[in-house]
């Protein structure tokens, strides 16, 4: 059996990592929902360009995969004189992926806003740009956050494959842990789930309090 | 074969403000350039066509509605007179045909003598004389009732908030909804949100307001207190209306002029009298006898 001691003295190697994964978590949030909402506003577009290079941005990051997006980005970009630091090419690669995904929220959202929605703020001369900011994306948004939570989540999942492009994330610690002090796989591997948990449920909590704080009133 | 003859309140009045209208058009029928600023129509269509695809909705629609003037459109389902209220609204563009809002082309602007498309800003300018009531009122679901009536107030028109909620107050009052002002749509029943989307159409004061079937969303027992107040307001006040209704005993009261649509054409037009009483084609006549079998839904 593993003393108590022995699991507090794995802590701090964990915690350093886990200040890693959580920076390229929510600096991938961040950079997935801002272009998870430019995708998907320009697949709504009325211009047929602006829906198609959407449309190519999303299959391409959907159609390939997470790791070889990584890879890509950094060991062949800097061949084409692109050199990112491992922690710019693991927000980048994770904001492109799961905006993708995030823009198809974006527009099933807006578009599942009523007609008549619109109708309405026509027929009271409101400009495009007040109809949406005023009237669609306040109805649009309680929609989004839900499914927005689920790709959050994916996204922290998928933080832990930057360990392969060199940054010192959880996985990483927990890896390097592994082969540094013996036989402590149970509890290092049991901790690891863990913190994965905690942080999960962490940001489903703060999605369901937006969801909340964005519906108040509607019955 | 007449429907029974109920006398609004108001029947002398509308009988004097029909025979000013129909001096009018009389004054109307000297041709287009000696017309003066006070018999220019509200709204003029001329020619307007629609087609939706292969359909064609609309066949060439001539229509003056002179400012005040309340006009009812009746006609069967698909016969395109929420079509009508919806170029107006600019909420579909017409496919040929032009539509002038107070001497002014709605979807042109004018270049030397001729016209040519307009933009968005143009268009804003003239819609700002329309409004309208929606059949299925499409109030926003996010914001207090009150809200709703100071939106485009407070935005469209940069109105301060203060006097936009003073406002608001007094329409919700007029509308017997003063006690509801901080609940959100859905805590409301039908006829309380169709009265909450009159007023806020009325808040922005058009010139001509377009009701799109108000009623037919409605259960039976709702109908009454939402055509009451509309009836109110047709008769205090000096803006015109569409009514697009299936509730003819309402369209009788009402209106000064009701037009039969069928087949996309204005077939029969005249005084509530001359369509209820008289109906000459019989296109109109087979209609209203559908009616008084009992297919139409009544009135109140």
């Amino acid at each position: 059996m593993t003393s108590l001691e022995t699991l507090i003295s794995l802590l701090p190697t964990l915690m350093k990592g886990l200040v890693v994964t959580l920076e390229v978590f929510l600096l991938g949030s961040v950079v997935a929902a801002v272009l998870a909402f430019i995708a998907g506003l320009m697949r709504l577009s009325k211009f047929r360009i602006v829906r198609f290079l959407a449309a190519f941005y999303v299959e391409f990051f959907r159609g390939t995969s997470l790791l070889i997006q990584l890879f890509w980005i950094f060991y062949v970009l800097p061949f084409f004189g692109l050199d990112l630091s491992a922690l710019t090419a693991g927000v980048l690669a994770l904001g492109l992926n799961y905006g993708a995904y995030g823009s198809e929220v974006v527009r099933s959202a807006i578009l599942s806003v009523p007609r008549g929605q619109t109708e309405a703020a026509i027929a009271l001369n409101m400009s495009p740009v007040l109809r949406f900011r005023r009237i669609i994306l306040p109805q649009a948004w309680p929609l989004m956050i839900p499914p927005f939570g689920n790709l959050f989540i994916e996204l922290l999942k998928g933080t832990s494959l930057v360990s392969l492009i060199t940054l010192s994330d959880l996985t990483f610690q927990a890896m390097s842990l592994r082969t540094t002090v013996s036989k402590l796989e149970i509890p290092i591997f049991a901790l690891l789930l863990i913190i994965y948990f905690v942080i999960a449920y962490a940001v489903t909590l703060v999605m369901r309090a937006l969801e909340k704080k964005a519906t108040v009133g509607r019955a | 074969m007449a429907l029974p003859k109920v006398l609004s309140r108001s029947e002398d009045t509308r009988k004097q403000r029909t025979q000013l209208i129909k001096k009018t058009q009389e004054g109307l029928k000297v041709g287009p350039n000696q017309r003066s600023a006070e018999t220019t129509p509200v709204v003029r269509y001329r020619g307007v066509k629609k087609s939706f695809g292969e359909v064609e909705v609309l066949k060439g629609i001539d229509l003056d509605i002179m400012p005040g003037e309340k006009v009812a459109v009746i006609g069967p389902s698909g016969s395109g007179k929420t079509t009508l209220a919806r170029l107006l609204m600019t909420l579909e563009r017409p496919s040929g045909g032009i539509i002038e809002v107070e001497g002014e082309p709605l979807y042109h602007k004018r270049v030397g003598e001729g016209l040519v498309p307009a933009d968005e800003r143009h268009i804003a300018r003239v819609r700002s004389k329309i409004g309208m009531v929606f059949q299925h009122f499409n109030l926003f679901p996010h914001r207090t009732v009150l809200q709703n009536v100071t939106e485009a107030p407070i935005h469209v028109k940069k109105m301060p908030r203060r006097l936009a909620e003073e406002k608001a107050r007094a329409m919700l009052e007029k509308v017997g909804l003063i006690e509801h002002i901080d609940k959100y749509p859905g805590q409301l029943s039908g006829g309380q949100k169709q009265r909450v989307a009159i007023a806020r159409a009325l808040v922005m004061e058009p010139k001509i307001m377009l009701f799109d079937e108000p009623t037919s969303a409605l259960d039976p027992e709702l109908v009454g207190e939402v055509l009451a107040v509309i009836k109110e307001i047709a008769e205090k006040g000096d803006m015109a209306m569409m009514l697009i209704t299936h509730e003819m005993q309402f369209a009788r009261e009402v209106a000064d002029r009701v037009l039969f649509t069928d087949g996309g054409k204005i077939v029969e037009q005249g005084t509530p009298e001359e369509i209820f009483e008289h109906p000459k084609s019989e296109r109109l006549q087979a209609f209203l006898a559908r009616f008084r079998n009992g297919f139409g839904g009544g009135s109140q």
